[in-house]
């Protein structure tokens, strides 16, 4: 193979099929995608959960991971998140021309390790090249499918007064990690991305707290925004205790060099967890317990709205004592003049 | 300064303590004090302060976050520029959002092939002219005293460096005459105001002095901390309890009552004081800095023969009245309804430091 990629390897050609059989099949091996067929054929017992989603990202290798491995976790964990145990995985690979060869290599086999940790198989996928300039280096969507293993599903119309709100470990962790090397900022102590699959951590769970209420994990806008998210589809006030919500000092330290709130920045290895207040104990005692949730917390609870028939909402108990909305984002988080 | 010794600025023990004595020194009586600057007024609403503070206090938000200020023919000139071929904007983020006439903003712009970048700082821009030498990269020098000594030292670095393709859009203001402007105008009902804590690491002690000599109010420079703020009040609150009328500086981990004069020398070499319109207020004279004839060369005002001209707000806007202290962000008839977040009509609602968007943002009831 060239050390670049062409456009010849999307053609569907003999480059294309060099491309399949000494990269993607190198990497991705299961038995299924061995078939080297259109498709897959599966079948799961039950309820499947599917999810989809596509990954852009800048710097595509960033501190704590890449795009790869990012495509497969972030998959993962949005099919875990709704109750089930994620099976399978498609992938679609968007490529700009001229991309190094072993840029993609290093790609295509942190997703096959990651895959394989989150015991899933890569069955199905597709490659196009774009010329320069058509797209950013490399964009891959990933389609997850899985086996619901509890009902009813937890879901972001369930959290009920009185639940508790629990988070898996430190936030903002993977936004900042991205923004720093994007801006060349470095910190005294680097920080990682935390991006990982939630899905082992999550079937147990759910395998022994069947009614856990909202599972979500808080990536692009961040804790702020899934938990207004969750107050508005549930028609509840999510009240959260700032003192208690983990941030390490070394990312508080670096969001407030940029003007970054750590609350609207994205996470990819945490969840949240809302569920009965009855459960909380031993929620977290099996949260703790998974080497990806060292750092879970309870951060609040849910209450009723005060006023019957208004949007939820979600309000932060301040370290002083106080109160104060913690409210949505418009768009992006912006760097600021002072 | 290591956190530890920050922490101790927002313990709630101590607050709570200053806030006793703050009660105290109210004594019943009501205090309208108004924060001079955006990052008070965020600081205020997110530490959760307001709505621990005692009912006599009434917060009002002055004309202290850059953006808000800046002047809708300011806005539509840089949004102009950012049409032009050949122009590459380089921004602090703020600007992104702020709306010009006929709803345009930088960020519709890009999408529609304008050239705009947000930097982190001016010397981010002299790197961008110097990577596109056959575009003309413009800084938008937008901020006060504390940005524009920044901003003068990246147009003498970009001299040295013979970086000729960069230019500043100098709309930088001054805080001492829009107080001035605040102070004698008879409707505006301020007993007292929390001063700026970074523009007077500048600007130092001295400029405020009016305040309280020609205008018999009390005002004291401070931190951004709630420590900082409530010993602020409490020092307002005394003074008027005792009938005195002070300025003091009670910032003085960072702010020197002298000031920076090396700060203040770059400015003076780089800019000369000039008016300038300020949104929501009019023109203010010798509130703004222009680029002096010396390094006209990078003055992009001049190179694109910007004029700014002042136009009448946009209708039902009431930030010149918010700005100004006479009216809540929330007593505006557009407030939540026709101006959000999502489609701000004015900058009190776009700049993540507006009095507007810290309201609609933070503020519970």
């Amino acid at each position: 193979m060239s050390d670049k990629v062409l456009l010849d390897y999307g053609s569907g050609g003999k480059a294309s099929q060099r491309l399949i059989g000494e990269l993607f099949l190198k990497h991705f091996d299961n038995p299924e995608l061995r078939r080297m067929n259109d498709g897959a054929v599966l079948s799961l017992p039950g309820k499947i959960a599917v999810s989809t989603d596509t990954f852009t990202v800048d710097p595509i290798f960033f501190p704590g991971g890449d795009i790869g491995r990012l495509a497969v976790h972030g998959t993962v964990n949005d099919v875990a998140m709704m109750g089930a145990v994620p099976r399978y995985l498609t992938c679609g690979f968007l490529i700009e021309e001229g991309l190094p060869m072993a840029d993609l290599e290093r790609i295509v086999e942190s997703m096959g390790a990651a895959a394989r940790a989150a015991g899933v198989w890569i069955v199905t996928g597709d490659t196009k090249v774009v010329p320069k300039g058509a797209a950013d280096k490399i964009f891959i969507n990933t389609t997850g499918i899985g086996e619901v293993i509890v009902d009813p599903v937890p879901s972001g119309d369930r959290a009920a007064p009185g639940d508790a709100i629990f988070i898996t470990g430190t936030l903002g962790d993977h936004g900042l990690a991205i923004l720093s090397t994007r801006q060349g900022l470095a910190f005294e102590t680097p920080v990682l991305s935390d991006c990982a699959s939630l899905n082992h951590a999550i079937e147990t769970l759910l395998r022994t707290l069947p009614d856990i209420h909202v599972l979500r994990d808080p990536t692009r806008g961040g804790l702020a925004t899934t938990l207004n998210e969750i107050a508005l589809s549930s028609g509840v006030t999510c009240e959260i205790i700032e003192d208690d919500i983990p941030v390490k000092p070394e990312v508080r330290g670096g969001c407030s060099l940029l003007g970054l709130d750590p609350l609207y920045l994205a996470n990819e290895g945490k969840f949240l967890c809302i569920l009965p207040e009855a459960q909380a104990e031993a929620a977290l005692k099996l949260m703790l317990a998974n080497p990806l949730c060292t750092g879970a917390k309870r951060i609040g609870t849910v209450l009723a709205n005060e006023k019957p028939d208004t949007p939820g909402r979600v309000l932060l108990k301040t370290g002083l004592g106080g109160k104060r909305l913690l409210g949505m984002l418009e768009g992006e988080q912006l760097p600021r003049i002072c | 300064m290591s956190l530890d010794i920050l922490d101790q600025f927002h313990d709630p023990t101590l607050c709570k303590s200053v806030l006793e004595r703050l009660c105290a020194a109210l004594n019943g009586q009501p205090l309208r004090f108004m924060e001079v600057c955006g990052t008070h007024t965020v600081a205020i609403f997110r530490s959760g302060l307001r709505s621990l503070l005692p009912k006599e206090i009434v917060h009002l938000s002055g004309p202290g976050c850059p953006v808000c200020v800046t002047h809708e023919a300011e806005i539509n000139a840089f949004l102009d520029l950012a049409e032009k071929p050949g122009v590459i904007i380089a921004t602090f983020g703020d600007l992104m959002r702020v709306p010009g006439s006929r709803g345009r903003t930088l960020k519709a712009a890009q999408a529609d092939g304008a050239r705009v970048a947000v930097v982190y700082s001016p010397p981010d821009a002299i790197k961008l002219a110097a990577e596109n030498p056959e575009a003309t990269v413009v800084f938008l020098g937008v901020g006060f005293e504390t940005t524009a000594p920044g901003v003068a030292a990246s147009i003498k670095m970009a001299k040295a460096q013979g970086v000729n393709n960069f230019r500043v859009l100098s709309f930088h203001k001054l805080v001492p005459p829009a107080l001035d402007v605040l102070l004698s105008d008879p409707d505006s009902h301020i007993d007292a105001f929390i001063l700026p804590g970074h523009v007077s690491a500048i600007i130092g002690l001295e400029p405020y002095l009016p305040v309280a000599a020609r205008y018999g109010r009390a005002a004291a420079i401070a931190g951004f901390e709630p420590l900082d703020i409530l010993q602020a009040l409490l020092f307002l609150a005394e003074c008027r309890r005792d009938g005195r009328a002070e300025v003091a500086n009670l910032y003085r981990r960072v702010v020197r009552d002298e000031g920076n004069a090396k700060a203040r020398a770059m400015l003076a070499e780089i800019f000369v004081p000039a008016d300038a319109l300020w949104r929501g207020i009019g023109l203010i004279p010798g509130s703004g800095l222009e680029i002096s004839p010396q390094y006209a060369a990078f003055d992009a005002k001049r190179d694109f023969g910007i004029e700014i001209v002042d136009c009448p707000p946009l209708p039902g806007c009431k930030c010149g009245e918010v700005l100004k202290g006479k009216l809540a962000p929330n007593q505006c008839p557009l407030f939540g309804r026709a101006c959000t977040p999502a489609k701000p009509v004015g900058p009190c609602m776009v700049s993540t430091e507006g009095s507007c968007a810290a309201y609609y943002k933070y503020q519970v009831d």
